[in-house]
């Protein structure tokens, strides 16, 4: 990818993400993650190569929650569903169901600044969980809150990841939060961002909190650290 | 213009301050404030009458606040005292509320047109400009050639005062939306309208209250200007101040510009609540709940 400034994004990406599968990229800041989704979504428009994605139910999770602050709970869950036209009947009833998924029950009717940033993401993803998505983007959604909370909404996002089985692509900067949730990690190095290393995640589903503390799992976060630190120069 | 659009946004913001100020303290601190003030604006008005001016300019010049109650305030009478002054308030202040409806609906259209693209903001905001720069006065012959002499021209004073807060503002707060509420809507592929719609123009609510406020003031000063220049018709209170200076019928004049002004207070603080009513769930200019 480059783009009309001359400025060389991504290079020599190749990997494809089947449902059921979940792919973390990690790599230093500016390296071109963003991009990447941002073409993968079809927000933009790769200067050269292929990129083939399913987007008829595509969910997208920005750094941001994007909350629209106007409206409730309710109402932004019900956003995207609404912009395509999904019938009232149906779209309240998956509204409820995401709501209820995303453990945000009995604050449908406040408005976000009433919300602390954990509940805004949530929101944001129910938001997207209206739709079904079968590919779901993630471009570092849970960078912005602390640890704990971080780990919770990871806890949440991957049994949400074994009950609808979508195909996802997930940027982070946390390695721990790339091992802990996904099937496979790719390392990317510096802009222009290319693929340095490319892991099979081994651990069986359902994944609990405490296999953050076994030793295979910091083996691995380990070695992923080495090959990011190698990234950099 | 300028000068008095300047002090009605200083003035929104310390209202503003105020609001915020407000909540939680002590009653008296609220009300204290202002009744000591208003004693000594009373007081040094005194002062300034009795003291510094001779019985003769006293009358012409500044009479004292109890000869303006008992001659004017309190005079209830076809020709004399308030009452004519409130049914020329009333002429003016229509005059001023229609003229600040046109100015939203052809101001708001105005900018949501300028919004759908670079070269058409380009082409349109110079005209904007002009009107704003213009002054009135040397509007005055063209306007009173093509409107006449009575209400029409006033109301068109009106509009061409209050529709520049009006599009400035609703373009500003167009152009604020966020990046990723645009990709958001684009991501669901929306057209132009719905993103107008259910992103831009909600999101430009706060913007445009703040336009309203301004124009709101401009229209009341728009209209008061309009009745020196267009005499015919029904009569506006500021060609009312105008006929009681020239007949030296001091008292009535003064109560009238109290009372104008007392309408623009009104007027300003209506849109001002209006807006917090509007905006208070979501907006951080307006008092939450929270
Ligand atoms: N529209 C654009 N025009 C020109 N350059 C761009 C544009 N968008 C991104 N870039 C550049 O491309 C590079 C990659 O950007 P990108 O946002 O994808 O990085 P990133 O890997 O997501 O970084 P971070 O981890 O900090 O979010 C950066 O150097 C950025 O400056
Ligand atoms: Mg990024």
């Amino acid at each position: 990818m480059v783009f009309p400034d001359g400025t060389h994004a991504v290079d020599d990406v190749s990997f494809d993400v089947r449902p059921g599968e979940f792919v973390s990229v990690v790599g230093p800041s500016g390296c071109g993650k963003s991009t990447l989704l941002r073409i993968a979504s079809g927000l933009e428009r790769h200067t050269s190569g292929e990129c083939e994605v399913d987007r008829s139910s595509l969910g997208y999770i920005f750094q941001d929650a994007t909350l629209l602050p106007w409206r409730t709970v309710r109402r932004n869950v019900e956003l995207n569903a609404e912009l395509q036209g999904m019938p009232k009947e149906e779209r309240a009833a998956k509204v409820e169901q995401a709501i209820k998924l995303v453990s945000l029950t009995g604050h449908e009717n406040k408005y976000p600044k009433q919300l602390s940033g954990g509940m805004k993401m949530r929101c944001s993803v129910a938001r997207s969980l209206v739709l079904n998505p079968k590919v779901f983007l993630f471009d570092e959604p849970f960078g912005a809150l602390d640890e704990i909370t971080r780990e919770n909404l990871n806890d949440e996002l991957i049994r949400l990841f074994q009950s609808e089985r979508f195909a996802g692509v997930f940027i982070t900067h946390s390695i721990a939060e790339a091992v802990f949730l996904s099937t496979r990690v790719i390392v990317m190095s510096a802009r222009p961002g290319r693929i340095v290393a490319d892991y099979q995640v081994p651990f069986a589903f359902p994944r609990v909190h405490d296999l953050r503390y076994d030793a295979a799992f910091a083996e691995l976060s380990g070695k992923i650290s080495h090959d990011l630190k190698g990234s950099h120069s | 213009m300028s000068e008095a659009t300047d002090g009605i946004t200083s003035a929104v913001a310390a209202v503003e301050a105020n609001q915020r100020r407000r909540s939680g303290e002590a009653w008296w601190k609220v009300f204290l404030p202002p009744v000591v003030m208003f004693g000594a604006v009373i007081g040094v008005w005194y002062f300034v009458s009795y003291v510094m001016m001779d019985e003769r300019r006293r009358g012409i010049a500044l009479p004292p606040p109890h000869e303006i109650v008992d001659k004017a305030l309190l005079v209830w009478h076809p020709k004399k005292g308030i009452r004519p002054i409130l049914e020329a308030m009333l002429t003016t202040g229509r005059v001023a509320l229609i003229g600040l409806l046109i100015a939203v609906v052809l101001g708001m259209t105005t900018a949501i047109v300028m919004n759908l693209s670079k070269s058409l903001e380009r082409a349109i905001f110079p005209y904007a400009v002009v009107i704003q720069t213009l002054p009135i006065l040397a509007l005055v012959p063209i306007i009173q050639l093509w409107f006449g002499f009575a209400l029409t021209s006033r109301v068109l004073v009106c509009v061409l005062i209050a529709i520049f807060p009006i599009i400035t503002n609703t373009l500003f707060g167009l152009q604020s939306a966020d990046r990723m509420h645009h990709d958001l809507f684009t991501l669901n592929r929306t057209s132009r309208f719905t993103r107008l719609w259910k992103m831009e123009l909600p999101g430009a609510m706060p913007a445009i209250f703040t336009g309203l406020r301004i124009a709101a003031g401009g229209s009341v000063i728009g209209a008061i200007v309009g009745d020196f220049f267009f005499r015919k018709g029904e009569i506006g209170i500021g060609r009312l101040i105008d006929n009681y200076s020239k007949d030296l019928r001091v008292e009535e004049a003064f109560l009238a510009a109290g009372v104008s002004s007392l309408f623009g207070i009104i007027i300003f603080v209506f849109f001002g609540w209006l807006s917090n009513r509007a905006l208070r769930n979501w907006h951080d200019s307006a008092r939450g709940r929270t």
